[in-house]
């Protein structure tokens, strides 16, 4: 049984999450999540007729867990509903809803003409053909695709990766796949100087979130089971750690797996590690590598997920080990993209209200780089801020001095 | 003290419980005059302290066949006229390890007798049905039970008969009968809330005061022998199952789990009271940990979900024989005084079941109608009540708002369609169970409703996981705007409403339903100062001084 269904009886009204809803804040059509999650909870059980259409404008941020004093699952409570009881109407924003979740088919199918589809997407016609036909507001710019993926980049350097006596499995994801190979790179550097190998599973699929957030949780379930069977096999082969440089990555293979999606992962799920947890922790044990001094000053932005996995302390303590480096914590708070959601033509007015803030911070600070460890909230900074946004990894391997 | 309104009319019911408020009903269908007492809300008394279970019968099959062919009659009747009030879950009776299988076929085969459908399951199909049943159990039989909600059919029984004229009176008693001779021709009645007496003179007056109606009789210095016998039951934060789980055995404590709209309830426990305390009912540890040891044996998930509350009632049982309480009945016991202790005017109803109210009311009427030389023959079984009668053309709505589907399961679409559709009127106040402002504007002028704890049995308002801790303090601030109340005279409904729902929570705190209450306490006294608007109260009698001003 999996604990949303149990645990929404432990909600005492106190009403903090929907306080703390950034969605709630921003869209007065969205009830919250204490009427969405364990209210509806308790009523859908009654009868489906209480299961609420508006339940689809969750960003499944979880902070309403993050705020929740009674241990209430309320985040994992809406997902759960929404899979199990959310009508799919065959309509264009489906198409797109698909577009935007197969990260894995459309990031295989794109990387190989990687310019050519990166021009298309950025082109004004085709942005306005797609809000006007499927509902991707003419706003965003798509993700731009690299040429060539990590994966096969990998393959070349995967046998000096051998001579290291300590090895690592890295669960690179879509992002670093496609979008990103570089982050990647520079994990490797960053290992490497810390004489650690990194070695990839044998394979990985998509971890499901943005399936998950768009509804199609029987095709993030048979993720979940590939890729927990792929962990499987290197932990039991290997014995090493499953690093994700993905906050959201590594919080939906260790939580949402067996919170929303059902399926249990308790064979792994020890093993399974956020980059900058992993790190801080070899630094302080005396493994860190040679760095020199970057003099900048970086604004650093928690993403949701950071702080649902209540790690975003080891990502601020690790930019303080940076020589150097001026850290300046930003409030924590949602960028409004979580994902796919602000993709969305009727996501994208809520999506930019709920950013405000951050943008506004962020442009007033002068800022060198803006620091987040989630690629969505890298994308929607950078687009409404202009200002360079990289990984906590990106800024170490600058540091490196080998 | 000087004037006293007089009213007159055919009959006089006195109580307003499931069988008042049905011969109130049953009177004003066949074009009697009629009007209704109760000391207290309508439903206030046993009618709304039990399990709310739409009997098949098949409990009282084995050991009492007449009961049970009144219950399966009258519960095809109730799925029929009342189906906004009834649930048509079914029922299983289960038999476990430590139960002996071979009742199950007695109880079939006393089931078919009388007419009850069964069907025999296998513990598979069993699980299949109920997947929360006790999965050690040894085989089933599937019945016709339900759940049937006594506050909603009450009040449409009230609504109905008021439409064809009939009157209620709620908080009032009958303080004395008047009389002309050997007859009784009406009562000199007192407001309990405002304190003006009235009287009321009636052609026949009916005893429908339920455990209470020995008093009433006593007014009429007759003497009936009742028994009270307490159940206790619990309810549950959440519906934990969707059939009635019953035990495939003679009839004990704690062996009943109905699902009751949003919650479950465990009953009952059983234990004879005396007469003096049917108005000071308590539920003790012991018949808690009962509820909840035997509660986990139809469905283990019950010791680990929350309780909500708990409550008691008292079953009205009376003893025919003449006092010397050898022939106890839980039976219906219609008594003709005229007959019985040549006293005419008056006729008493008692004992029976909430399954059989509308029976009862049936054969009450006949005997008055006859005396009032009326012959419209009893039409309860066949007219719908309002609220249930435009199910068959239910049309699936699209972006009909929470509150209105919950509002449409409690009194029917017609009903929602007269709400206030306002963004004011739509807006939340009970959240646990959607009840909005206009919903309760509705109660508030539609359906007797004086105060929050009337306003919970017409909407359920407070009823849900959190008792009342976000809904009170919205709801009576809606009794200045819609039940002319000063702000004084609500802050007083909150306090009554808040002990109300204490009373109930008391036996149960622990677990979440005492942190729920020590954020409730935390709410209402901490950052409301509630009890001040107490001590206020007394302190000062001007009613037209501004408490609140510092």
């Amino acid at each position: 049984m999996n604990i949303a269904q149990n645990s929404f009886e432990k909600c005492i009204k106190c009403t903090i999450c929907t306080v703390y809803c950034p969605v709630a804040k921003a869209n007065p059509h969205y009830p919250g999540p204490k009427e969405c999650g364990p209210d509806g909870a308790r009523l859908r059980i009654k009868s489906l007729d209480y299961y609420d259409q508006a339940l689809k404008l969750c960003t499944n941020c979880k902070r309403c867990e993050t705020a929740c004093p009674s241990n209430v699952n309320v985040g994992d409570i809406i997902a759960v509903a929404r899979g199990k009881f959310e009508k799919k109407v065959i309509n264009p924003k489906l198409m797109r809803d698909f577009i935007l979740s197969r990260t894995d088919l459309f990031g295989t199918l794109s990387t190989p003409f990687a310019p050519v589809v990166n021009k298309i997407t950025d082109s004004q016609i085709i942005k306005t053909v797609m809000h006007k036909t499927i509902g991707i507001d003419k706003h965003k710019a798509l993700p731009k695709y690299s040429q060539g993926t990590f994966r096969n980049w990998f393959k070349k350097n995967a046998p000096d990766q051998e001579q290291y006596p300590r090895q690592i499995s890295y669960f690179h994801g879509c992002y670093v796949n496609y979008n990103d190979p570089d982050l990647g790179k520079d994990l490797l550097k960053v290992l490497n100087a810390m004489n650690i190998g990194l070695k990839l599973l044998n394979k990985e699929k998509c971890c499901g979130v943005p399936l998950i957030a768009n509804g199609f949780h029987d095709k993030a379930r048979k993720n979940a089971h590939f890729n927990v069977k792929n962990m499987t096999e290197a932990v039991e082969k290997f014995n090493t750690p499953i690093l994700s440089t993905s906050s959201t990555c590594s919080f939906t293979l260790k939580q949402e797996y067996p919170h929303v999606l059902d399926v249990d992962n308790s064979q792994v799920v020890d093993k399974i590690e956020y980059i900058t947890s992993f790190l801080l922790r070899e630094f302080m044990n005396g493994n860190a590598p040679k760095l020199k001094e970057i003099n900048k000053t970086i604004v650093y932005h928690t993403p949701c997920h950071l702080e649902r996995s209540g790690l975003a302390i080891f990502t601020i303590e690790l930019l303080r080990a940076v020589p150097g480096l001026k850290v300046i914590v930003l409030d924590s708070e949602c960028c409004g993209l979580a994902g796919t959601y602000g993709f969305k033509k009727e996501n994208y007015d809520v999506s930019m209200k709920i950013g405000k803030h951050l943008f506004e911070t962020i442009k007033n600070s002068d800022a060198d780089y803006a620091i987040t460890d989630c690629e969505t909230c890298k994308w929607q900074i950078e687009e409404n801020t202009n200002l360079k946004t990289i990984h906590p990894i990106n800024l170490i391997a600058q540091g490196l001095t080998a | 003290m000087g004037h006293i309104s007089r009213y007159e009319t055919e009959v006089l019911i006195i109580g307003g419980g499931a069988t008042g408020t049905s011969i109130m009903r049953d009177c004003a269908l066949r074009g009697i005059k009629c009007m209704l007492l109760d000391k207290n809300d309508i439903a206030s008394g046993t009618t709304g302290r039990n399990h709310g279970l739409l009997h098949s019968g098949a409990r009282y099959a084995v050991t009492d066949s007449e009961s049970a062919h009144e219950c399966i009659q009258e519960n095809k009747i109730l799925k029929k006229i009342a189906s906004h009030c009834v649930d048509k879950t079914d029922g299983l009776f289960i038999t476990l390890p430590e139960d002996d299988l071979s009742f199950q076929s007695t109880f079939i085969h006393a089931c078919s007798s009388v007419g009850i459908d069964t069907q025999k399951l296998t513990p598979e199909e069993a699980l299949k049905l109920e997947p929360n049943v006790n999965p050690s159990l040894l085989g089933a039989v599937k019945v016709p039970d339900g759940t049937l909600d006594p506050f909603r059919l009450c009040a449409s029984n009230v609504l109905d008969a008021k439409k064809y004229g009939a009157q209620i009176f709620t908080y009032s008693v009958v303080q004395s009968f008047i009389r002309a001779g050997e007859r009784i021709i009406g009562a000199s009645c007192l407001n309990v809330r405002t304190n003006e007496k009235f009287e009321i003179f009636a052609h026949e007056v009916i005893n429908a005061a339920g455990i209470w109606g020995k008093n009433i009789c006593q007014y009429a210095d007759l003497d009936v022998q009742m028994f009270p016998a307490k159940g206790s039951l619990l309810v549950l934060e959440h519906r934990i199952n969707e059939l009635v789980i019953n035990r495939c055995r003679k009839p004990a404590d704690a062996d009943i789990l109905v699902p009751g709209d949003s919650i479950s309830l465990i009953g009952t426990t059983s234990e004879e009271i005396d007469y003096s305390e049917i108005d000071s009912l308590r539920v003790t540890d012991q018949e808690v940990n009962i509820l909840i040891a035997e509660g986990a044996k139809l469905a283990p998930i019950l010791e680990k979900t929350r309780i909500l509350r708990a409550y008691a009632g008292v079953r009205p049982l009376v003893d025919v024989s003449g006092g010397n309480g050898r022939n106890i009945s839980r039976g219906i016991v219609l008594l003709d005084h005229a007959q019985r202790d040549g006293l005419t005017g008056l006729t008493s109803i008692l004992g029976g079941k909430l399954m059989t109210c509308r029976l009862m009311a049936e054969m009450t009427t006949d005997v008055v109608a006859k005396k009032l030389g009326n012959n419209s023959p009893c039409t309860t079984h066949l007219q719908p009540l309002p609220g249930s009668v435009e199910t068959a053309d239910k049309q699936p709505q699209k972006k009909t708002a929470l509150t209105s589907k919950a509002a449409a399961y409690r009194h029917g679409e017609k009903a929602v369609q007269l709400f206030d559709q306002s963004a004011k009127g739509k807006s939340i106040v009970c959240e646990c169970e959607m009840v909005s402002v206009g919903e309760i504007e509705y109660a508030i002028k539609k359906l007797d409703v004086t105060n929050l704890v009337d306003l919970r049995r017409r909407t359920r308002l407070g009823m849900g996981s959190c008792q009342g801790e976000l809904c009170t303090y919205r709801a009576s601030g809606l009794f200045c705007e819609y039940g002319q109340c000063s702000g004084h005279d609500s802050s007083k409904l909150l306090i009554h409403f808040l002990e109300e729902r204490w009373k109930g929570i008391k036996p149960v705190l622990f677990d979440d339903a005492l942190r729920e209450a020590e954020f409730t306490y935390w709410i209402y006294e901490g950052l409301f100062g509630a009890a001040d608007v107490t001590l206020l109260g007394t302190a000062q009698n001007d009613e037209k001084k501004e408490y609140y001003e510092i």
